[in-house]
């Protein structure tokens, strides 16, 4: 039986004062720190291997075994950074997490920190998540004055200090190596890899950098076990997951939900439906730099990383961007396309002038229309665009391109040359 | 640090490499090019431009070759299909909001993107929208212009400042493709080393003030040479054309230069060009003449033959070559047989140094002048008269002046104030115009080559010297100073 209620993350959202400590502990907060420092740190990575928790940031990559690859011998501090740089077009979970339950997060950082040995995480928070940013500022304070952070924490002999890190507006900066250089004062733009964060991160030091959502899961795995954080969810994509879904449904908002979950249900059960009763067209399922479904890949899809790579898109962070009948996706595309040519770190050349390129196409599609050469120049951009550069803000423009041509072709050709009258209803 | 041999293929060759070699350099190794613009053999490595990519086999995505370390057994093709598209592509790329001013450029020539256009993309646009504009013209500072329009964002004159002088002088502000080079608001690009960062832009976004709108790159000569602009002996090459000079280049040498220069050498070469003394000339009567040759020797043996020859002083120059110091000292020893044998030399006031590659001696050869044993001119003894190679400091000049010896002859290159006061004048050739070698501060003796045959009527002052030498062993014509009275120093 698929539980509908909120079981693991979002127990306190919506709850009065949730935020505080107070209401926190009153709640089963700070639990499992008892239980923690009873276990050896190495313990608490199998605990959290055996889980099956895999990192919510997008990328899906286990986040036991990314805690496992931090070298203990170096010599060096290791250091703990939290994403909270929630950017990503259509996402927004990792803002309902900082407001509602702030505690949650400290509480995942102390329990990652001891895992990975760190005395030190940093929280790079979203510059324009003001509500966010005073919530977890007032837990971290709240959580010091207590003695659950800085020196002999919890009388456990263990140390560890948070900091509280704000972005400038930048994209890219939740990208995990550009999020460090931004930490460390410089441009933020991403790394090449290898060396990777786990053995050279902040610093020059070993770091993990794991997602809010991801750290808000550990207090209940350090609780419960891994054996009931498996109960939910499927096998390979175990546990809860938050969808934050918008666009044409009657109920928006972030929800919990098992992995496996049927996104038909996510939408009409539990968003209510198409917003006006209209016929859905498509939905983005992982934020906006995944591929595309359309109404047809959503009668049958699920969502867990599994089912959505079957559908040729991928779970990414959980925004659910819903579209119905009467959207262009042309236009839509061109929305995505002048965000990703904005947020461009403009470091790899294939990105940096490939995302200007697709978005002028596009712009020029909707104001004088195109023609079949333009769809062919797009897939040969977007092509030379994929899997060429360092990171892969590239490639979260040019699979949108990619799909929303191959899904939506009829849309595109509305737009040819000729024929835009469509066209000028829209006001760029 | 033991470096462990790796075994890697490049396109079917084996190749052995240390470990911690990058995938390019072994290919370099292994005589094989692969193209790059961000990559620079002195600077760190950071993968941007991904005009290097080649594929691994077993690898899921192609990878950045000048970041990529090797590994035993690693399989690298660098010229499939997919890596043709790819080159292809990032040419089509770097060229969308290029301005293609390239008639207008100073760097045609010698650009990057005009080499590999032919190379690797020879296909017209298919780019239909309207460029990027950004500022074309920004004078960065130390003598750099910046075009950001035909910047390709490769970073490497951001690295030069950081890696080779030490600062932070150079950013990359604002993303996607508005990414451009700047300074950091209200500050100038000022180290003594920027002219590095004209060396290394790969395009014409960078271009040499001093340079710009001169001379078209492909009529320039090029002559290996060392820069005398101080002890360090930084390795150099002439860029020129007929008799003038152009610039100055820095030449690869990891013993002393590396790539670089600083921007004190680089632009030291305007006195090859310009107040150039290019004929003989004698004083007669407090007025210049212009001779012969074989006058001004004439002229030279006659005042020598006033005296005693032992009783001549000859005043080395530290400007000056091995070869030619080496023809003065034999002169003074075996013919004069002098113990007169001072050294004068370029002095400025506070010269500049560092740890780096200036040296507070702006000479390029003080280590021969002292190996010959040339004392300094400050310690002067009775003298009646000198011999003097290229030029007297202010200081030399002064105490010339005080002790009221005369000049009797000098060899230069360039006017001075000791040739205004010298009683017979020989041109002689610059450095760009000669073959010889200078010994560096660390004892070093490289050879510098001649770009050009001497200007005017220079000539070697070992020539000069020989003439000489037969002019006073013979009973030639001879000048007394009674009869050419010396006329006072200027």
């Amino acid at each position: 039986m698929v539980p509908s209620m909120s079981l693991i993350l979002t127990n306190r959202v919506g709850q009065p004062e949730s935020y505080t400590l107070q209401v926190f502990e009153k709640t089963g907060g700070y639990q499992s720190v008892k239980k923690l420092f009873s276990l050896q740190p190495n313990q608490v990575i199998d605990e959290v291997k055996n889980s099956g928790l895999r990192g919510r940031g997008g990328a899906g990559f286990s986040a036991g075994l990314k805690w496992s690859f931090v070298p203990q011998d170096t010599g060096k501090p290791v250091y703990l950074c939290v994403n909270a740089d929630e950017s990503e077009p259509g996402t927004f979970k990792d803002r309902l997490l900082l407001e509602d339950d702030p505690h949650q997060l400290i509480e995942g950082i102390i329990i990652a920190c001891y895992a990975i040995r760190s005395h030190t995480a940093y929280i790079y928070i979203r510059g324009e998540f003001d509500l966010p940013c005073q919530r977890i500022r007032s837990a971290v304070a709240e959580a010091y004055a207590k003695g659950y952070l800085g020196k002999n924490i919890f009388k456990s002999g263990y140390d560890l200090d948070v900091t509280i890190h704000r972005g400038a507006g930048a994209y890219i900066c939740g990208e995990e190596t550009a999020l460090l250089e931004s930490l460390e004062g410089k441009k933020g733009q991403p790394r090449i890899k290898p060396p990777f964060p786990a053995v050279v991160g902040l610093f020059g030091s070993p770091t993990v950098i794991n997602n809010v959502e991801t750290l808000s899961a550990l207090p209940f795995i350090i609780n419960h076990g891994a054996a009931a954080y498996r109960r939910f969810g499927t096998e390979k994509s175990p546990g809860t997951k938050l969808f934050s879904v918008s666009g044409h449904v009657n109920k928006p908002g972030v929800l919990e939900k098992p992995l496996g979950y049927p996104l038909k249900d996510l939408i009409e059960k539990d968003c209510g439906g198409v917003l006006g009763g209209k016929r859905l067209k498509a939905v983005v399922p992982g934020g906006s730099s995944v591929p595309v479904l359309n109404a047809q890949d959503v009668e049958t899809v699920k969502l867990d990383y599994e089912s959505l790579m079957q559908h040729g898109s991928m779970l990414g962070s959980g925004g659910v961007i819903v579209l119905h009948e009467g959207v262009d996706m042309l236009w839509a595309l061109r929305n995505l396309s002048r965000f990703y040519a904005h947020e461009s770190c403009g470091q790899c050349t294939p990105c940096r002038e490939g995302s200007g390129w697709v978005d002028k196409i596009l712009v020029r599609f909707l104001r004088e229309g195109g023609t079949s050469a333009d769809i062919e120049l797009l897939k040969d951009i977007s092509n030379n665009m994929m899997g060429k550069t360092i990171c892969v803000l590239a490639d979260a423009l040019a699979m949108p391109v990619l799909s929303y041509l191959k899904k939506f072709p009829e849309d595109f050709a509305a737009h040819f040359r000729g024929k835009t009258a469509q066209a000028q209803m829209h006001v760029l | 640090m033991i470096m462990t041999d790796i075994t890697l293929t490049i396109d079917g060759k084996q190749v052995a490499v240390p470990k911690g070699t990058s995938i390019l350099q072994a290919a370099i190794t292994a005589g094989i090019t692969i193209p790059h613009y961000c990559w620079h053999p002195g600077l760190k490595a950071v993968g941007n431009c991904r005009m290097c990519l080649v594929q691994v086999e077993k690898w899921p995505k192609p990878v950045a070759s000048c970041v990529q370390p090797v590994s035993e057994g690693m399989v690298v093709k660098t010229s499939t299909d997919e890596i043709t598209k790819i080159r292809k592509s990032v040419m089509e790329f770097l060229l969308i909001n290029h301005p293609l001013d390239c008639p207008t450029c100073d760097q045609a020539g010698e650009c990057r993107l005009q080499d590999y256009y032919m190379n690797y993309d020879e296909v017209p646009s298919r780019f239909a929208e309207e460029k990027v504009s950004k500022n074309k013209m920004i004078d960065l500072g130390a003598n750099v212009m910046l075009d950001q329009e035909r910047c390709i964002a490769c970073t490497r004159c951001i690295r030069v400042c950081q890696e080779v002088a030490g600062v932070d002088e150079l950013t990359l502000a604002n993303r996607g493709d508005h990414t451009m080079i700047t300074t950091f608001p209200g500050k100038k690009l000022s180290n003594p080393y920027a002219g590095n960062t004209i060396d290394v832009c790969p395009v014409g976004a960078l271009t040499n003030k001093d340079f710009r709108f001169k001379k078209r790159v492909w009529f320039l000569e090029r002559t290996p040479s060392v820069c005398p602009g101080c002890s360090r002996g930084c390795n150099i090459e002439i860029h020129h054309e007929e008799l003038k000079v152009y610039r100055l280049l820095p030449r690869y040498n990891p013993e002393v230069n590396n790539y670089w220069i600083c921007d004190e050498g680089r632009y030291g070469y305007k006195f090859i060009n310009e107040d150039r003394i290019l004929r003989p000339r004698i004083l007669e009567k407090n007025i210049s003449h212009l001779v012969s040759s074989d006058e001004a020797v004439d002229r030279l043996a006659g005042l020598m033959k006033g005296g005693a020859l032992d009783e001549i002083g000859v005043v080395a120059n530290a400007q000056e070559t091995n070869e030619t110091l080496q023809a003065l000292a034999d002169f003074a020893k075996t013919v004069l047989k002098t113990r007169h044998l001072y050294f004068s030399r370029r002095e400025v006031e506070n010269p500049v140094s560092d740890n780096f590659l200036m040296t507070a001696d702006k000479n390029p050869n003080q280590a021969f002048v002292d190996k010959l044993g040339f004392r300094p001119l400050s310690t002067l003894k009775e003298v009646r008269g000198l011999l003097v190679l290229n030029s007297l400091s202010p200081a030399d000049m002064k105490k010339v002046i005080e002790k009221k010896v005369p000049i009797l002859g000098i060899w230069a290159s360039n006017e001075n104030p000791a040739a205004h006061s010298s009683a017979v004048v020989f041109p002689i050739p610059t450095y760009a115009e000669q073959e010889g070698h200078f010994t560096n501060v660390r004892g070093l003796t490289q050879k510098i080559t001649a770009a050009y045959p001497p200007r005017g009527e220079a000539r070697l002052v070992s020539e000069t010297l020989e003439e000489l030498t037969e002019r006073l062993q013979t009973n030639a014509r001879s000048y007394t100073q009674n009869s050419y009275p010396l006329s006072p120093h200027l």
